[in-house]
């Protein structure tokens, strides 16, 4: 009867990820044979892939059991080069957020990019996407994800740049590659020193490593911080930020599925996998890297003007908070937040598309106003969503978000760091007052008061059911997300044993690491969970109501100076990148040099002209004189007889 | 040291019954005398026919070289069959190469072999 179970659930797995897989080489291949150009098939099938992943859930909630597939396969034989399916709750939450949001998008595309030159496509780059992600939350080696990791980074490559014809969309793409790319860089190191010192790329091969003391000291940091910049790099965080709001040349749906729910969260997902791999020294460093990433860009975000440029800084500052709940030890809060924060992005995103398209896709806030008269189901699901990310009581966000900051305030008063311990507790409770405040200024501007530019307000459109039912389903998520799936199912993920359970089911043996250790006495120390609730109730509403006064009562004739103070910070954040990129340049010059002088010129040129030399010369020998042809050939006979009979 | 190899040379000729080394000078004569033609002979034709004398010194020597083999000519008949391949080889060799003459008359309306100098540099 186990067995059955079990083959089940692997049968599930498999066709989570081999569905999307067989109905990209369909759409690819057979496009001009489908209803539609294969939009509708796309889109039932990833409802299916849905239905697949909830059983999925409900099988593992039933087994009440940490894992509920770990199988491996030798990849390539005579090595230790495996590949393998782990299924536990890390991935099991992954799984039905990906599915969910990857069905929602493709309905809501179906609408969105009607009539775009190349629709089959946008839906072919969609599927591969939700395959490779699939994949990723699979994997159970480090190869594996490495390889999956890439692929998204490449659909995101190609669907920022979807409408390539223009100048912004492709430079976008290319930027975001790059950057990524730079971060993939320590994920390639992380990888060899994993292979140097464990002899295997399999996660339970790592964690029996570490509990035996092979993966220590300095290799044990290297491997770490190599793992966090590929996750900075994917993740968009400070200083490797640089490419997500750019990123929002894509097509909007694109922003709502890739940068907002599920790829950008990848390097939130690798650093709760491997959570164990990470000594307090790199958590520390995750932790201000997070924290410093969210004040920025949530600082960043009032000034934008962009409605989706609004919601990438936002993005990113909400990245910071998962970067920040990882390093302070309540990764379970984190993960918690990357579910929460999906819904309601994703949400955002959507209604962000529907207005924009509603609009004859004008994206400027400027211009908008007063929409809500013409807008109200957008509306309406846009302020839900809008209260949650805000973290407004009894929304989803609003529970995810305490969990976090109640880790960070157990962290710092847990005495384990000495001087700028209160700088994360200021910083995470700035970010939430700054949330507040953009998010509102947003919204204000957006859908109140008085239309600023009457052609746009007269031919706004409200959001037609392929775009309203995503719109409805996820709203309702980020409103109760928080409160029902908290309590019965991430709660569970909260207590320190899970940790421990996570391992042992991986390795059966039980592990004590300093940094579970550590976690465990955060955990144990939750007294300062009324301060924060009482807190980050209190801030919210400071932010809604500074906004408001701004934003919907007007008050605001000084704001544009107090803003611009903002925009210095956005010059000054690009420097960091600018002069790494300029010290790069260097380099690359001095390069150029060695490559000009010595390569080019003596190598490459001195080798051909020696041989132009040589065969010019040489070829005087060729008379075309069959005589002479004879005369050589005999000289070279007698030559040889000479050499070999000495 | 000189005059001993000129008194064996002499002595080759004064003693009597024929020798090897006869049979080796001859076949020298045939293989210089092939090979002179060769290099100095303008006509295609010539060529191919110096080319023939040296191939028949070889023969010569493959016959000599069995003829005065230790254990006797009779152990074995590989002498003549060394002659009858060369034969043969020389057989297709004329064969290929008078067409390939016959070819050049065609196209340059000679078989001087100096003014079929076009393929050169």
């Amino acid at each position: 009867m186990n067995y059955i179970t079990d083959d089940l659930n692997l049968n599930l797995v498999l066709s989570i990820f081999f569905l999307p897989a067989c109905t990209l080489l369909i759409l690819a291949f057979f496009k001009q044979y489908l209803f539609r150009r294969g939009d509708v098939l796309a889109t039932i099938i990833m409802g299916f892939c849905l239905f697949f992943a909830c059983q999925l859930l409900l099988n593992l909630l039933d087994t009440k059991s940490w894992t509920l597939v770990n199988q491996s396969f030798n990849w390539i034989k005579n090595t230790n080069l495996q590949g393998g399916i782990l299924v536990d709750r890390l991935t099991c939450i992954m799984l039905v957020i990906i599915t969910l949001v990857s069905f929602l998008v493709h309905l809501f595309s179906t609408k969105y990019m009607s009539g775009d030159i190349r629709y089959n496509r946008y839906f072919c780059y969609l599927l591969l996407f939700t395959t490779s992600m699939v994949g990723l939350v699979l994997a159970n080696n480090l190869l594996f994800l490495f390889i999956f990791w890439e692929l998204v980074g490449i659909c995101s490559y190609l669907l920022i740049g979807h409408w390539y014809e223009k100048t912004s969309a492709y430079k976008a793409a290319i930027k975001a590659f790059i950057v990524t790319k730079i971060g993939d860089l320590g994920m390639i190191i992380s990888l060899l020193i994993c292979w140097q010192a464990v002899g295997s790329l399999q996660f339970v091969d790592i964690f029996t490593a570490l509990q035996s003391d092979v993966l220590s000291g300095t290799t044990r940091t290297i491997f770490g911080l190599g793992l966090f910049f590929a996750a900075l790099g994917k993740s968009a965080q400070f200083p490797l930020h640089v490419w997500l709001p750019d990123a929002m040349e894509g097509p909007t749906p694109v922003s709502a599925l890739i940068h907002a729910a599920t790829m950008v969260a990848a390097g939130v997902y690798l650093l709760a996998r491997l959570f164990l791999v990470f000594d307090n020294e790199t958590l520390l460093y995750v932790a201000y890297v997070g924290v410093i990433t969210a004040i920025f860009a949530a600082c960043l975000a009032t000034v934008q003007t962009d409605i989706k440029r609004v919601l990438a800084y936002s993005t990113i500052s909400q990245l910071g908070l998962m970067f920040l709940g990882i390093g302070v030890g309540v990764y379970s809060a984190s993960i918690f937040h990357l579910g929460t924060h999906a819904f309601f992005k994703a949400g955002l995103f959507l209604g962000a598309g529907a207005l924009i398209y509603g609009a004859q896709h004008e994206q400027s806030i400027l211009k908008f106003g007063g929409l809500r008269r013409k807008m109200p189901k957008i509306a309406v699901c846009y302020l839900l969503c809008t209260l949650a990310l805000v973290g407004f009581p009894l929304f989803s966000g609003f529970w995810s978000k305490e969990a976090i900051l109640t880790g960070v305030l157990n962290f710092s008063s847990n005495g384990r760091l000495e001087d700028n311990s209160n700088f994360l507790v200021l910083a995470s409770f700035a970010t939430v007052f700054l949330t507040a405040f953009y998010m509102f200024r947003q919204f204000f501007l957006t859908f109140t008061g008085t239309p600023r530019d009457q052609e746009i307000y007269e031919n706004a459109k409200d959001a037609n059911w392929q775009m309203f039912v995503p719109l409805v389903v996820l709203s309702v998520l980020a409103l109760v997300a928080g409160g029902v799936i908290d309590s019965s199912w991430f709660r569970n993920f909260y207590p320190q044993i899970s940790l421990e359970q996570q391992i042992q089911s991986l390795t059966g043996i039980a592990l004590e690491l300093d940094n579970l250790v550590y976690t465990q006495g955060l955990l144990q120390a939750e007294s300062s969970q009324q301060l924060v609730t009482v807190w980050s109730i209190a801030l919210v509403f400071g932010g809604i109501i500074a906004s408001s006064i701004f934003f919907y009562f007007n008050y605001g004739s000084n704001l544009n100076r107090f803003s611009a103070i903002f925009i210095y910070f956005d010059k000054l954040a690009k420097t960091v990148p600018n002069l790494l990129a300029s010290g790069v340049n260097c380099f690359a010059k001095l390069i150029t040099v060695f490559d000009n002088l010595i390569l080019d010129k003596i190598i490459t040129q001195g080798t051909t002209s020696f041989l132009n030399f040589g065969g010019s010369k040489l070829s005087l020998i060729q008379s075309g004189n069959v005589r002479n042809y004879f005369l050589f050939s005999i000289i070279g006979i007698i030559v040889l007889t000479i050499l070999l009979t000495n | 040291m000189e005059f001993n190899k000129l008194s064996s040379l002499v002595s080759l000729f004064t003693e009597p019954g024929t020798q090897l080394e006869h049979y080796l000078f001859i076949s020298g004569i045939l293989f210089t005398l092939g090979l002179i033609n060769c290099l100095l002979r303008n006509n295609a034709v010539g060529i191919l026919i110096g080319i023939e004398l040296i191939l028949n010194s070889a023969i010569l020597n493959f016959m000599a070289f069995w003829h005065f083999l230790p254990q006797g000519s009779d152990a074995s008949p590989s002498g003549p069959l060394a002659a009858i391949f060369i034969i043969v080889l020389v057989a297709c060799e004329s064969a290929v190469a008078l067409a390939m003459l016959l070819n050049l008359n065609f196209k340059s309306g000679t078989i001087e072999v100096d003014r079929a100098n076009k393929m050169k540099n």
